[in-house]
């Protein structure tokens, strides 16, 4: 750590801000270049820990940047994480108001649901699928608060990894039923296939972005608990969206998902 | 074109596969070549193959994808010829040498149990005369300079088919969502591409319904048995001698290629 506690609420007050106003910034560790991983996890749990205050629940957990190439090319071998508050939650076939962000898109996921506690170190694949309850197709709205995109991994983090909205639904899928490697996505939008990919692009298996998340929080002393909800990371690049668009997703043996924006 | 050059065109081309030559685009050396003229070209140096000893089993589509056809600036798939002289089964090694500069792509092979002839054809008519389908992989080639193709040229040049592999399980086409089952490619133990079949026009069975009524149109049908190749379901992947490569399509089963 190398910021003062008073630095990291200044600056989770500033992103959380950004997120609320709908209003762009230039990444943050231009002003904070010895900013370090565990300042970015901080300041996001201090913009989790603003929302909890003011009444919102957390509903679930992600995994961000899940693709070897993006990690290859962001020079990192590990996933970054986030969480969702339950105002980031739209119905099936419902509508995002694009006036409430800043440059969204979108990104086909599997979503996991848990029905026992994961806790990390140790935690493999084999004890993700002995945990999972059911899985479903879900698609990520993601609106990073950096001006045109331009961000470092840390920014990323403290900015809650660019969590914004998110739907699910379709059919669920109990996970000894479905290959999640060769599981085949198709992001559709206003009825053409605009991204397509298989489950494999995420770490391998999208699993292990699960393991990765339990280990993770597992060095920090927390376990993912019962019953949460994680999306495992996109599957194909994200996808950008305007108002008037209908993106569904479709998954294999999943049945499909959507939502609209407006 | 005339005649004698569309003769010359074919022999040329068929010329470059047998000798592993490459030629220069053709459409650099001759102006406004049409498509019609291409699949001509492509018909000679199919003719020399045949004449040579070899036999039609079955058919590639190629340029099914949106990223490739805005590539080549057209809205609309091709076809190439495939021979006995192309096929490789599951677990057979590929000379690299008998190849030009070859490409990996991960496709849903359909093998046909009934004659079926265009047009009018719908997907539903495509899936009663589908005996199944199989995990491939397609071994595209080039016959022209540094792949430097436009429609023409890789329509003339039998879509730049190369070489192609059969997995190892047939599958009942009523048994599988082909829009979204996913295609994942490695290479050497690393995933190099993932996809789904929605990269081909929406779904394989389009692109073979489109084949179909497409050579109806021209008086050809399609007899059963033949292997219809119906288009990659993601990126080609470079492959040089030594590499290992394996697709796994969800649903419908693997394939794996050696390159020696």
């Amino acid at each position: 750590m190398n910021l003062s506690k008073a630095t990291i609420e200044k600056l989770a007050e500033y992103l959380e801000n950004c997120e609320l106003n709908a209003e762009d910034t230039p990444k943050i560790t231009d002003e904070h270049p010895d900013m370090d991983f565990e300042d970015a996890y901080a300041i996001q749990d201090a913009i989790r820990a603003r929302k909890i205050a003011r009444g919102h629940r957390i509903v679930g957990l992600k995994a961000g940047l899940t693709s070897h190439a993006k990690m290859k090319q962001m020079g990192v071998t590990e996933p970054v994480f986030g969480f969702m508050a339950d105002y980031y939650s739209v119905p099936e076939g419902g509508e995002v108001k694009v006036s409430e962000l800043i440059h969204p898109k979108v990104e086909p996921e599997i979503a996991f649901v848990t029905k026992a506690p994961l806790k990390g170190p140790g935690c493999h694949i084999g004890a993700v699928l002995a945990a999972t309850d059911f899985l479903m197709p879900g698609i990520e709205v993601i609106d990073s608060r950096y001006r045109d995109f331009k961000f470092d991994l840390k920014s990323v983090v403290a900015d809650n990894t660019s969590a914004a909205r998110f739907v699910i639904g379709g059919k669920p899928a109990r996970p000894a039923d479905v290959d999640l490697r060769t599981v085949g996505v198709v992001l559709e939008k206003n009825g053409e296939p605009v991204a397509l990919g298989a489950g494999a692009a995420v770490l391998g298996h999208p699993a292990a972005a699960i393991a990765m998340l339990a280990n993770m929080l597992g060095r920090r002393g927390q376990e993912i608990p019962a019953g949460t909800l994680i999306l495992s990371g996109g599957v194909t690049e994200a996808v950008a969206v305007a108002a008037g668009d209908e993106v569904t997703l479709r998954v294999q043996g999943m049945g499909s998902t959507a939502l609209r924006f407006v | 074109m005339k005649q004698t050059q569309i003769d010359q065109l074919g022999d040329e081309l068929y010329q470059a596969l047998v000798k592993r030559e490459v030629l220069e685009p053709l459409t650099n050396r001759v102006d406004d070549i049409t498509i019609e003229d291409a699949y001509q070209i492509q018909q000679r140096m199919l003719s020399r193959r045949i004449e040579a000893g070899e036999t039609v089993i079955g058919k590639k589509i190629g340029v099914t994808s949106k990223a490739v056809q805005n590539m080549l600036g057209v809205h609309q798939p091709d076809f190439g010829w495939l021979t006995d002289g192309m096929v490789y089964n599951e677990g057979e090694s590929i000379p690299i040498d008998t190849l030009i500069q070859p490409k990996a792509e991960g496709e849903i092979a359909f093998v046909l149990k009934h004659d079926i002839q265009g047009p009018g054809v719908t997907a539903a008519d495509v899936l009663r005369a589908t005996e199944g389908v199989m995990a491939c992989f397609e071994i595209v080639d080039s016959r022209i300079r540094d792949w430097k193709i436009k429609i023409q040229d890789t329509v003339a040049d039998n879509a730049s088919c190369g070489v192609f592999v059969l997995g190892s399980a047939l599958v009942d086409p009523r048994e599988v969502d082909l829009v979204t089952c996913g295609m994942v490619l490695e290479k050497n133990g690393e995933v190099a591409v993932t996809g789904a079949g929605a990269a081909t026009l929406s779904s394989p069975v389009n692109a073979v319904v489109w084949l179909i009524n497409m050579l109806g149109s021209l008086g050809i049908g399609l007899k059963a048995g033949e292997v219809v190749l119906s288009g990659a379901l993601g990126a080609m992947v470079p492959v040089a001698a030594g590499d290992s490569l394996r697709v796994t399509i969800g649903g419908v089963g693997g394939c794996s290629v050696r390159f020696v």
